[in-house]
């Protein structure tokens, strides 16, 4: 049996942890969320030299305090899980800011080892480390890395194992207060080592003490002496009336002001050049006239690309259900009519076909988003948006969540909570939806190219996708105006270095976000599927009733007389001024499950009607479909479906995050109607418009 | 007296490197200033101050982006 090794992975954001977890656990990876709350959580699993290694990544933050989600879930993490080790993960070439999340695991007596990441850089710029004089300094192992290249990676797992072996220790405690803090410090520790026993026994002495001078919420509550309590408010105000300051920003100076001797004693700087190729690129694209431009120049290159390239493999992944299609219908004689064969070609292999046929589009956009991710340009994208956000009422760090949005609400909704704002949050968390998602994408997909000529595609896609953002300016500003009043927050944001994203990191982003759209389709869009193909196969109309009627007209009897025909033509006349008809308002009902079962589902009725005209060979790929489409309605329709599409009611997962993270039902149903009232208005214009001046 | 030359960070034009004097937030937001390197006596250097518009400042070998807000809430010398 391999002994078993719990490591946490800590750091600030920007400082390549993710390159680390990537570099150890390669794609072994399993995403879940910490328990209660919604700050995704990354968990690898690997053997080495007799050990098997379970590492944990933290959310990155800048400290441990308890004034955001992600440093509380990290601390208590450290405090609860007990991990034999903690890596945090360090920026070598920013070392004095990241070390400062080192003081306080080190006060939080952590078994810890520090990774110089980004060491090669560090390098270039001419840093030197004397390492072993820091490591004696910070009193924990430190391993130079460099994450995206695989260095360090034995050195870090040998410094893991070692250090894991040594449990918690007590450290000599080198960051020093001051006089008058530590002599509150030493108070408060006499009175919580006799008063709070169990609490000091988890938490250790020092550390409780010091977060309790620090006015920390999660701790505060709970001590339970009131002697205790009493002591800390006298502490506290003490200390204001001679620093004339709150203690805990004077412990965060003291804090720095530790870390800087420790790197004046120990880094030397040869040469001094500061990120200056990083400025030269900042000096372009985030250039006040350049800047905007550059930034939906890239953003139109994204959305063509997807289209240019996805074309390829989707063909292929047509063909392959074109033909699974046709060989298990083959199973059955020519001509009969099994209830089985109708379940898995037209229900399975129709309707999750037509969703996994998209997913090549998915990947590159997700492709082209991890590439702005990690190449430091995400962060400038705020800084350029914010020019435009703040006019609407929002800050450039909204803009984050929204382009995200591109990809798929759900995780949108969760980026909202970079917003520390309520209001930011709220109005942000509305206009989410209007943002054109990856299963909105495979809608487009399947009507623009069957409306509109090829050279038109990019531009259609491009005005869909404009449309939307629009659109989400009116919701935000109105919203700002009405509902959600009130200043807009100042913020705070730190830009990266650009880097060159690695191929390895890129990948492995690409298949998470794959794979989760590849869960969604293959648990929620075959569910769907499966119940629409009974809605809409069943009740059946009696034998006596289809007498004497054609094929054809058969056919068509059986389907109204289904429960998804009798909705969507009860529907129809709410839907016929958008040019709707019942067709596709059935193909809408089900869309609100997941917008990409629009998709199959209308796949699934057009096979129905494909076998009223005779043409039964099974055969549903996108291409067939788009056909179906052509012949039975015009662009216009075509075009108001998109839209449509686009505004309407988000999907059952965004609802049920919308409520999770707003922590109420009320601002869900809010956004689930407000969106498709808005839906309904939008598409009606355009079409009666669009209808007048073609008519 | 040194307080007289005591100014909001949003009044310092791009190029120019000031000392911050103190953070006029409240504590929730002078801890998080203060956890990303922005502490009494620190240097700051402003990278860009476009109006209307964030800034951008570069503090202990890092750039930062600020809201305008944030800048008028910073105090330096």
């Amino acid at each position: 049996m391999d002994k078993k090794i719990k490591a946490a992975l800590a750091g600030n954001p920007n400082s390549g942890k993710t390159s680390i977890f990537n570099m150890l656990t390669g794609a072994h990876q399993h995403v879940g969320n910490y328990p209660g709350v919604t700050v995704e959580k990354k968990e690898g699993t690997f053997k080495y030299a007799g050990f098997e290694i379970t590492l944990v990544d933290l959310p990155g933050t800048y400290s441990l305090s308890a004034y955001s989600i992600e440093e509380l879930v990290a601390r208590n993490f450290v405090i609860e899980e007990h991990p034999d080790v903690v890596v945090d993960i360090i920026d070598a070439s920013n070392i004095e800011r990241n070390l400062y999340l080192a003081t306080q695991l080190i006060e939080m007596n952590a078994p810890l080892v520090l990774a110089f990441n980004m060491s090669d850089m560090a390098e270039q710029r001419g840093l030197k480390f004397d390492i072993g004089q820091l490591s004696k300094l910070m009193e924990a192992e430190i391993v130079p890395t460099v994450g995206n290249k695989g260095k360090g990676k034995i050195e870090l797992l040998d410094a893991i194992i070692k250090t894991s072996g040594q449990g918690k220790r007590q450290r000599i405690h080198k960051v020093h207060y001051g006089e008058e803090i530590e002599h509150e410090l030493a108070e408060i520790g006499m009175l919580l080592a006799d008063k709070e026993q169990q609490l000091v026994e988890n938490h250790g002495c020092r550390w409780l003490a010091v977060k309790l001078l620090e006015h920390d919420s999660d701790i505060t509550v709970k001590v339970h002496s009131r002697e205790v309590l009493e002591a800390v408010t006298a502490g506290i105000e003490h200390l204001k009336s001679i620093f004339a300051d709150e203690p805990e920003i004077v412990m965060a100076d003291r804090r720095y002001g530790f870390i800087s001797g420790a790197c004046q004693e120990t880094i030397k700087t040869t040469v001094e050049s500061r990120h200056s190729t990083s400025d030269m690129i900042d000096s372009i694209v985030t250039n006040r006239i350049l800047g905007l431009p550059i930034f939906l120049m890239l953003m139109y290159l994204v959305f063509l690309s997807t289209f240019k390239i996805g074309k390829y493999p989707m063909g292929w992944l047509e063909q392959f259900f074109g033909w699974a299609g046709i060989t298990i219908a083959g199973f059955w004689p020519v001509g009969s009519e099994s209830w089985l064969k109708s379940l898995l070609v037209d229900g399975v292999i129709g309707g999750v076909g037509g969703v996994i046929v998209f997913l090549p589009n998915i990947l590159l956009l997700f492709l082209a988003i991890a590439l702005l991710e990690d190449s430091g340009y995400m962060a400038r994208a705020a800084f350029i948006m914010d020019r435009v956000m703040h006019k609407i009422g929002l800050h450039g760090k909204s803009f984050i969540p929204m382009l995200i949005g591109f990809g798929c609400s759900v995780p949108a909704i969760m980026a909202t909570r970079i917003l520390e704002n309520k209001r930011n949050r709220l109005t942000t968390m509305m206009a989410i939806p209007l943002m054109s998602c990856g299963a909105k994408l495979t809608i487009y997909m399947l009507i623009i190219p069957a409306f509109f000529e090829e050279k038109w595609h990019g531009p259609m896609l491009w005005l869909i996708y404009i449309i939307g953002i629009l659109l989400s300016i009116v919701v935000i500003k109105v919203l700002r105006l009405t509902v959600f009043k009130g200043e807009t927050t100042p913020f705070v944001m730190e830009l990266p270095p650009y880097r060159m994203p690695t191929g390895k990191s890129v990948c492995i982003h690409m298949w998470h976000r794959g794979w989760m759209y590849l869960r969604k389709a293959g648990t929620i869009i075959l569910a769907v599927s499966i119940i629409l193909w009974v809605a809409m196969s069943y009740p059946k109309p009696s034998d006596q009733s289809l007498e004497g009627l054609s094929a054809e007209q058969a056919q068509q009897k059986k389907l109204e007389h289904s429960v998804i025909g009798r909705i969507g033509q009860a529907i129809e006349p709410a839907l016929k001024p958008l040019g709707f008809d019942w067709k596709i308002g059935t193909a809408l009902i089900g869309a609100t499950a997941a917008k990409e079962v629009f998709v199959s589902q209308l796949a699934i009725v057009f096979a129905v009607s494909s076998q009223e005209a005779g043409g039964a060979d099974g055969e549903k790929s996108a291409q067939n479909l788009r056909e179906k489409l052509q012949a039975n309605y015009t662009p216009l329709t075509g075009f108001c479906i998109m839209l449509f599409c686009l505004i309407y009611a988000p999907c059952v997962a965004t609802v049920a995050m919308t409520r999770q993270e707003t922590n109420s039902w009320g601002w869900a149903l809010f956004q689930f109607f407000g969106l498709t009232a808005l839906a309904y208005v939008v598409t009606l214009v355009v079409y009666q418009i669009g209808n007048s001046i073609a008519g | 007296m040194e307080n007289e030359k005591r100014r909001p960070l949003s009044n310092v034009r791009a190029g120019e490197t000031v000392t911050l004097a103190g953070i006029e937030a409240g504590r929730g937001l002078h801890s998080r200033l203060a956890s990303m390197g922005l502490v009494t006596n620190v240097e700051i250097t402003v990278v860009s101050n476009n109006e209307p518009g964030p800034f951008v400042i570069s503090v202990k070998n890092s750039k930062m982006m600020l809201g305008r807000g944030m800048a008028h809430k910073i105090m330096v010398l």
